[in-house]
């Protein structure tokens, strides 16, 4: 029983120091306003935020538009981490593959998506494609190289073993070269996710009629800072879960390594 | 268990250098050494001194040498089945189980008769009831036992044991030594193993490969007359530990004081 208690309050511990600047800061923020500190039409006060996130999800027009920038994000995000994934694998696996893409990937790669964007609406129209194309090109090269680098880091000594003990190489691959890029994999994929939502806001504020990145644009004409501080924070909260949903199945697919997760 | 043809390794004036910084480095120079079927060799030397080189060529891990390496009366191209190696490090894959880290070198098998093989092969480092277990949950040991069933899967003539038990504690080191005896005296595998040990090299060997440092090179060899099991503190033992000391260390008065 004693243990139970200290561990409940260890877990409670745990919570202030997770949540307690969040709250903090938000506090002062509050602060700040009933002092009279901030003009709302800058920056408006939490409470009026809070009001304005609530306004928004009542009339349904919040969910609709997380639904559709999330839906973006997938597409793009599925269709890079496919073909990244892929192509990952295969110019990891072989130098010559590697050879004949390492200029155009190292090349095409620092272009920021948003550089992209002219191009896409040229292409693809102001419709889904054009987003969902941004969405791929921030995705897909996260995804690719560090699906690279995780295989060229497969442990020398365990290629000697392979050796010594003849395994085939199909055997090799699957059992000790992709397991052991796994890790460099699913960070390749968090980055990943990560700037596909980032790009989704992006290509939506500059053209779109849906989504969070246009509700942000549109409250901005209407001079809504507090919708447009609602849409922000929506960003960062989803970014977040989309993360931890991932983390969760990183740890799920890494049992091996739990071991050396502590402290 | 072991193949009845003639597995007797053959080394002759072998000679490797390595290129550092420029300038070539003698690492092995003018190495012979016969090893007969079912012998167990020790090779004792100083770090540097070309000893695990010499192992790895005999693996055929390492290339770029000049002279002969025969098993059996063939050259060695490269690594084969014939051969087994067990690391320094256990080098198991850690997200896979002790059985399929074991079943890792078995290729071509059935299921069914897959695992019949790394069975029998737990049973001979008795580990059993790990067979689900990840490397991560194991003792050195422990682990360095999966290694060694690992390198035995596929029967080889010839195992290789390139500083097995090096980064053990002094204890599971001696129980480990008593093990691979146990495993050598029932398998019939013609076993060389490369140590800075002094006295795990008579312990284990039919004969105790002196070797030198820079270039390498074979300065003694000394052969173990003695029955197995066998005893550290015997006066033979000692005799024996006592003159392969004075070769790595002349000046030392009175080598016999010492305990390794």
């Amino acid at each position: 029983m004693a243990s139970d208690t200290s561990s409940q309050l260890q877990r409670f511990q745990h919570m202030l120091q997770y949540f307690g600047l969040t709250v903090v800061l938000i506090g002062i923020w509050q602060g700040l306003y009933h002092l009279g500190f901030l003009n709302p039409i800058l920056l408006p006060a939490p409470s009026q935020i809070a009001l304005a996130f609530w306004d928004l999800f009542k009339s349904g027009d919040l969910t609709r538009h997380i639904g559709i920038s999330v839906l973006r994000v997938l597409e793009g995000f599925g269709i890079a981490a496919v073909l990244g994934l892929g192509l990952g694998t295969a110019i990891g696996l072989s130098r010559t593959l590697d050879r004949w893409t390492d200029l155009i990937i190292q090349v095409v790669k620092p272009i920021p998506p948003i550089a992209w964007i002219p191009l896409a609406i040229l292409w693809f129209g102001i419709g889904e494609q054009s987003k969902v194309y941004i969405i791929f090109l921030g995705a897909f090269f996260p995804i690719i190289i560090n699906t690279i680098d995780g295989i060229r880091q497969t442990d020398h000594k365990f290629v000697e073993v392979a050796r010594i003990l003849a395994v085939p190489r199909f055997k090799f691959v699957r059992q000790v070269v992709l397991p052991g890029a796994l890790p460099a994999i699913m960070t390749g994929l968090r980055v990943g996710l990560m700037v596909a939502w980032m790009c989704v806001v992006a290509a939506e504020l500059i053209a779109a009629g849906s989504g969070i990145g246009y509700l942000i644009m549109d409250a901005r004409q209407l001079s809504q800072s507090d919708v447009v501080i609602v849409g922000m924070i929506t960003i960062g909260i989803i970014g977040k879960l989309m993360d931890s949903l991932i983390k969760r199945l990183e740890s799920r697919l890494i049992r091996w390594k739990v071991a050396f997760s502590g402290n | 268990m072991s193949a009845t043809t003639a597995s007797n390794l053959t080394i002759q004036n072998l000679n490797k250098s390595y290129k550092v910084a420029g300038g070539d480095v003698e690492a092995l120079q003018g190495i012979n050494l016969d090893i007969r079927e079912g012998e167990f060799v020790s090779i004792v030397g100083s770090s540097g001194c070309g000893k695990s080189t010499l192992l790895r060529i005999i693996s055929g891990l390492e290339n770029g040498y000049s002279g002969e390496v025969k098993i059996g009366g063939k050259r060695i191209g490269g690594p084969g089945l014939d051969r087994g190696m067990v690391f320094q490090e256990h080098r198991l894959i850690p997200w896979l189980t002790v059985e399929q880290n074991v079943a890792f070198g078995l290729n071509g098998l059935e299921n069914g008769e897959r695992d019949t093989v790394v069975r029998e092969h737990l049973e001979l480092v008795e580990l059993t009831g790990f067979a689900k277990a990840l490397p991560h949950q194991l003792s050195g040991g422990m682990s360095q036992r999966v290694a060694i069933a690992r390198a035995l899967v596929n029967n080889p003539q010839l195992l290789l044991l390139d500083e097995p038990f090096g980064a053990l504690d002094a204890m599971t080191r001696i129980q480990l030594q008593q093990e691979i005896l146990r495993i050598w005296e029932a398998e019939r595998t013609t076993m060389v193993l490369v140590t800075h040990d002094i006295d795990e090299a008579i312990f284990l060997g039919d004969r105790v490969v002196i070797m030198s440092s820079r270039p390498g090179t074979i300065k003694k060899i000394v052969p173990v007359h003695l029955p197995r099991p066998r005893d550290r503190s015997s006066y033979d033992f000692v005799q024996i530990r006592k003159e392969i000391f004075t070769e790595f260390f002349a000046d030392v008065e009175r080598p016999f004081a010492y305990e390794i």
